[in-house]
């Protein structure tokens, strides 16, 4: 089980997967908007998603857990 | 017994190391035997060596637990200091000490590189008067590295623990190399973390290689196998001259990878979506010449060596695809470290720079965000080899500055026709300098009232108009790139300046 978590502090812009999907090794599974740049967080391992703990809109600080994948 | 025979019954039990079961022991881990790492270092094996015979009079210390000498990597001679982990677990005595002392004196008195083998389980307790405090105790180890830095390559390679004291060998190192589950560094064992401080942790949580190579930086490559750390090593120092007064030698030139994709193509044209760096680096260097060094620690700046049209060079490119691209304490003190090593060594630098700027907010504020950047503009400042920076989009604020901006005596800065340089990013901007005015809109104008002043900004930073002001040396087609750099670095190889006269400099560290 890997946690996904939140690289820098920022807004969550975009969520790009649902939970149950399958993804691979470093697919973006969301998109914050930090320094008004768009910040892509990828799984570090391939997996389902279990869980997503987040939802557009919410500030993220680094190190906050953004989802679940288990692979 | 003739004196040949007892010559070589000597020899043949010393070449053997320590007792069977400590063989077997590290071969459960994957650990090779000294003179088999070196076997595979080396060209055709060790040429030289010195104090083999160390403490012989004590059968089971042989070479007192460390092989010190000389080999050549590339074709070039370079000393060597190998700890033997089936001899007392690698520990040092006093003549461990003295030999180790002997090959770094021999390396700064030939200029020649020096490579550390690292197993080691640290200081022989019982043996800690003659080895521990004096003018030729181990603190003399660091005290000759200290001096070497900068005149000769060191590189360590860690197979093993590299414990107290001992975890300084690595760190004054140019480089230090970790095999995944075998290499550690701390100064305080986890039995002695729970003894002293009441901590309960793991060995690899507190100081394995994982850990060191991403989150506190003191390791530079992590791999997988002994061989793995060797072959990488060996290839690093092929960037590398010998010492500090030559340059690095010239490979034949490779033609650039071919890809599908041009530059052009894979740079998105809105300055705030992430790209891959990496594709940017592979399409203007030499192909497969990339020698990544700290990829896994502060990976939103990439630094790494490389070779442009043969000839070794140091690049320091902001990763937009991590964090955005945007400069931390970490990625600060991760450039810096990497300029001064390209600096030293004469390999030129280019800069690679899409950059939002620094960081912001309480976090960095307290991580001290100031000091660590100003680590990284002392150290690119300092930098007199060629430098070269490349705008390739945005180089917003202080991220100019760090990045080799045009203040910093770079040879020259080349803008990309998409390069967008300003204090700060059209949204930003817009947003510090109306916020009040914007407040006070009517919802339904506040859209196309920041838009239209956004694209106001955006022709006031036109890079043509930089040109024109002569900010930036050249604007430059993406795919012509790397011919322009190819001319630039040979015509800059002539660069002959100091940078200033004194003692030495007074920055934050």
């Amino acid at each position: 089980m890997e946690e996904v978590k939140a690289m820098m502090a920022g807004n969550v812009w975009k969520i790009v997967v649902a939970e149950g999907d399958t993804v691979e090794e470093d697919q973006d599974i969301v998109i914050l908007e930090s320094m008004k740049m768009e910040i892509p967080i990828a799984a570090e391992e391939a997996g389902v998603v279990k869980e997503i703990k987040v939802a557009e809109g919410d500030f993220v600080n680094e190190g906050d857990v953004i989802a679940i994948i288990e692979s | 017994m003739s004196y040949i025979e007892e010559l070589q019954k000597r020899v043949q039990h010393i070449e053997k190391g320590g007792q069977i079961k400590y063989h077997q022991k590290n071969e459960e881990k994957g650990k090779l035997f000294v003179r088999k790492r070196l076997e595979l270092l080396f060209d055709e094996g060790i040429d030289i060596e010195d104090a083999f015979f160390a403490n012989c009079m004590d059968d089971s210390l042989p070479s007192d637990g460390v092989v010190t000498g000389i080999g050549k990597i590339n074709g070039q001679d370079v000393c060597v200091m190998a700890n033997d982990s089936t001899v007392k677990a690698g520990s040092w005595g006093k003549r461990t000490v003295e030999k180790i002392l002997r090959i770094q004196e021999t390396a700064l008195t030939l200029e020649l590189p020096i490579l550390y083998l690292v197993d080691s389980a640290g200081a022989r307790i019982t043996d800690q008067i003659e080895m521990f405090p004096g003018r030729r105790g181990a603190g003399r180890i660091f005290h000759n590295q200290i001096k070497l830095s900068g005149r000769v390559p060191q590189i360590c390679l860690l197979f093993g623990p590299s414990a107290a004291g001992g975890a300084y060998i690595p760190a004054f190192c140019d480089i230090v190399v970790m095999v995944d589950g075998n290499a550690s560094m701390y100064l305080g064992s986890p039995r002695m973390a729970e003894k002293v401080i009441g901590e309960k942790v793991t060995l690899e949580e507190m100081g394995g290689a994982k850990m060191h190579c991403s989150v506190s930086g003191v390791g530079d490559v992590l791999v997988k196998t002994e061989p793995d750390a060797i072959s990488y090593a060996r290839n690093y120092l092929s960037y590398f001259p010998k010492n500090f007064r030559e340059k690095p030698r010239a490979y034949e030139s490779k033609e650039v990878k071919e890809f599908e994709k041009s530059i052009e193509d894979i740079i998105p044209e809105n300055q705030n979506a992430p790209f891959n760096m990496h594709d940017f680096i592979n399409r203007i260097i030499d192909e497969d010449s990339f020698c990544e060094i700290k990829k896994k620690f502060a990976p939103e700046l990439i630094t790494g060596l490389s070779r442009i049209n043969g000839k070794s060079v140091g690049i320091i490119a902001n990763q937009p695809r991590m964090k955005g691209g945007v400069l931390f304490p970490d990625s600060a003190d991760k450039a810096a470290k990497f300029i001064q090593l390209c600096d030293a060594f004469n390999i030129p630098l280019l800069f690679l720079m899409d950059v939002p700027g620094f960081m912001i907010g309480t976090k960095v504020e307290r991580a001290g965000i100031i000091r660590h950047g100003a680590k990284m503009l002392a150290a690119m400042s300092e930098a007199t080899v060629p430098k070269i920076s490349v705008i390739v989009r945005k180089a917003y604020g202080a991220g100019l500055y760090a990045m080799a901006g045009p203040a910093f005596e770079p040879d020259a800065v080349i803008a990309l026709p998409t390069a967008q340089i300003a204090v700060m990013g059209p949204e930003a901007a817009v947003n510090a300098v109306y916020a009040n005015k914007i407040a006070e809109l009517p919802e339904e104008e506040r859209a196309s009232f920041i838009k239209q002043k956004q694209d106001e900004y955006r022709d006031d930073i036109d890079i043509y108009r930089l040109a024109s002001e002569m900010v930036i040396d050249a604007i430059v087609e993406p795919n012509n790139l790397r011919k322009e750099l190819v001319e630039r670095y040979r015509i800059y190889e002539a660069k002959n300046v100091l940078f200033t006269e004194r003692k030495h400099g007074v920055y934050p560290v």
